[in-house]
């Protein structure tokens, strides 16, 4: 532990969109998202407009270009996919430098791509700029089942306890000599995790039990952020109704 | 797994996400009880394991390493209900806080590594533990078997979604083949470490098992032998033929459209121009959709036997270190 609590995308900031209330900001990421999937794929224009929309939010947001593009490093895979769908699609071919590859398939390939990027700097933009616990309220206020909520934010108060548990265990393996290579070695590997989850649990009993001890009755008392007011909502949500009147635009000319 | 945005259709997202949100309902309802019983608390330190679980990694073959996804392992430990909802919030905050997944993908994505793997291999679990013998190793095996089937019965469900809401002309039986056989090779490892985990949680604290709450903690342990892994076996092997040969008696029509649509129109050149195996699939019509379906089911079969086989490797030895774990049973520390 002494890791201190890494935030995996969070950037600490003093910023307007950092201000914004949570449950805008969670709202408004979601209405961006919702907009770029429904704009239609031949329309190239809207998507550069959706992505000046995301780089003026971030610039307001005082996130630098480099970070939010190294993150989005994340939809890599799924990257890799769409660049196989040209070649393996049917319909009519084209060539590309000599190859032929699928019209459709490109236009496929396209699509999932541009999506996925946006859609990945949307979720970047808003981790980048909310600390998870006010995520999680935000959530909450958007009237999320509170079950649901208070499971996560249990999560991530413990995340790092049982990661770092995980990676001792793995540490003292390795000191021991514990190198393994092949699946069927792996029975100690699992062993461990086994022991974790029952620490996990008991330690999730004794929390519990503190938590009883001092007055708990299901429900977080509410700290921090004040509830959103109009004006929040106005401001947060010119990002996603830009986005908004694009997707239609679009979808109009289409 | 974690699908970005864009993936599949605005129609297939809207519909999974009503689709995913009627199931948590129902787990929310169904885990009430449980929850005000064992307490919220529980699930999130629960839902942190899941979590951190996914970080570790252990090894495939020669030095390459996997990592698990847990549905089926959070519904064998927590109950179907609790575990899908454990793994939902996994998955969301995965998405909203970590940018892994899109947001207009959660629909899909919850069903796929929440919903499906734990109803679905909680299933295939209860199915398992009725044919097994009432015992450690029993609960092992079927965990183990009902881990590595939920990963290849996701993968199925994301094809089915595919089929519905593709965005890009890649035919089902194309997106089939390669998504079953690539999760049926990451289902053995999935199978194996599930297997493992639960039997070490088993071999110190049985009560914490809610897959194994019939389970008399203090009955004589037998050493299961080659017999309980031969009708494991046949019955998933069974169960996989089953599923995969109701898929192609059902599938044909959507095969067909697309095989009409799509498949026709370029045949002779594109043969000339690409060879692979990949563009074979794609452009053949319909004499090759019964062959790739039949890859498939020898897939699914292969998974059978190799997540039996692994299985039987792993816990070769098992009776000497249970022994060795009741000698110290205080691995409890805070």
């Amino acid at each position: 532990m002494g890791a201190g609590h890494a935030h995996a995308l969070y950037v600490h900031e003093h910023s307007p969109v950092h201000r914004l209330p949570p449950e805008v900001k969670v709202a408004a990421a979601f209405a961006f998202a919702a907009a770029v999937a429904v704009t239609p794929r031949e329309q190239l224009w809207a998507f550069a407009v959706h992505a000046g929309t995301l780089a003026v939010t971030a610039r307001v947001g005082r996130l630098r270009a480099g970070f939010v593009a190294t993150r989005m490093l994340v939809v890599l895979p799924f990257i890799a996919f769409a660049f196989l769908i040209p070649f393996v699609a049917s319909g009519d071919r084209v060539d590309v430098l000599g190859v032929a590859v699928s019209r459709e398939g490109l236009w496929g390939a396209w699509n999932i791509l541009v999506k996925a990027l946006l859609g990945v700097t949307v979720s970047i933009l808003l981790a980048a700029t909310t600390p998870i616990p006010d995520i999680l309220r935000g959530l909450e206020r958007l009237r999320v089942p509170a079950p649901l909520t208070t499971i996560a934010m249990f999560m991530v108060r413990y995340l790092e306890l049982v990661a770092a548990e995980l990676g001792r265990t793995r540490t003292a393996m390795a000191a021991r000599g514990y190198n393994p290579r092949w699946l069927w070695q792996s029975r100690p590997l699992a062993t461990a995790a086994g022991a974790v989850f029952i620490r996990t649990y008991e330690r999730g009993e004794r929390v519990h039990a503190a938590m009883l001890s001092r007055g708990y009755r299901g429900a977080m008392p509410a700290l921090g952020h004040p509830v959103a007011r109009a004006r929040d909502w106005r401001v947060g949500l010119v990002p996603a109704a830009s986005a908004a009147v694009i997707a239609t635009i679009a979808l109009v000319a289409s | 797994m974690h699908a970005p945005d864009g993936f599949l259709n605005a129609g297939t997202a809207v519909a999974t996400g009503a689709a995913s949100a009627g199931a948590i309902g129902v787990a929310l309802r169904q885990a009430r009880e449980q929850l005000l019983d064992k307490q919220v608390p529980l699930a999130g330190l629960a839902a942190a394991f899941i979590f951190a679980a996914q970080m570790f990694n252990f090894p495939v073959a020669g030095g390459t390493t996997g990592h698990l996804i847990g549905g089926a392992l959070a519904a064998v430990l927590l109950g179907p209900a609790v575990g899908a909802l454990v793994v939902t919030v996994v998955v969301v905050v995965q998405a909203l806080a970590f940018a892994d997944g899109g947001l207009t993908a959660l629909g899909y994505n919850v069903l796929n590594m929440a919903v499906v793997p734990a109803f679905g291999g909680y299933a295939a679990f209860v199915l398992l533990r009725r044919v097994l013998p009432r015992s450690r190793t029993g609960v092992t095996v079927a965990t183990g078997v009902a881990a590595g089937l939920s990963v290849v019965l996701s993968a199925m469900a994301f094809s089915v979604q595919w089929l519905f809401g593709a965005t890009a002309p890649v035919p089902f039986d194309t997106v089939f083949v390669a998504m079953v056989g690539v999760h049926t090779l990451i289902g053995i490892g999935e199978g194996v470490i599930s297997a493992l985990t639960v039997g070490a949680v088993l071999a110190a604290r049985p009560d914490l098992v809610y897959g194994a709450r019939d389970l008399e903690v203090d009955a004589p342990r037998r050493r299961i032998g080659t017999r309980g892994f031969v009708v494991a076996g046949l019955v998933v092997t069974l169960l996989v033929a089953m599923g995969v040969s109701q898929l192609a008696v059902d599938e044909p029509d959507g095969l067909e459209r697309v095989a009409i649509d799509q498949g026709f129109e370029e045949s002779a050149r594109d043969h000339a121009l690409d060879r692979s195996m990949f563009a074979d699939y794609a452009t053949a019509g319909v004499r090759n959709e019964s062959v790739s379906l039949a890859v498939a089911g020898a897939a699914g079969v292969a998974v059978t036997l190799l997540v039996g086989t692994g299985l039987a490797l792993a816990i070769r030895g098992r009776g000497r270190d249970e022994r060795d774990a009741h000698r110290a049973p205080e691995r409890t520390h805070a």
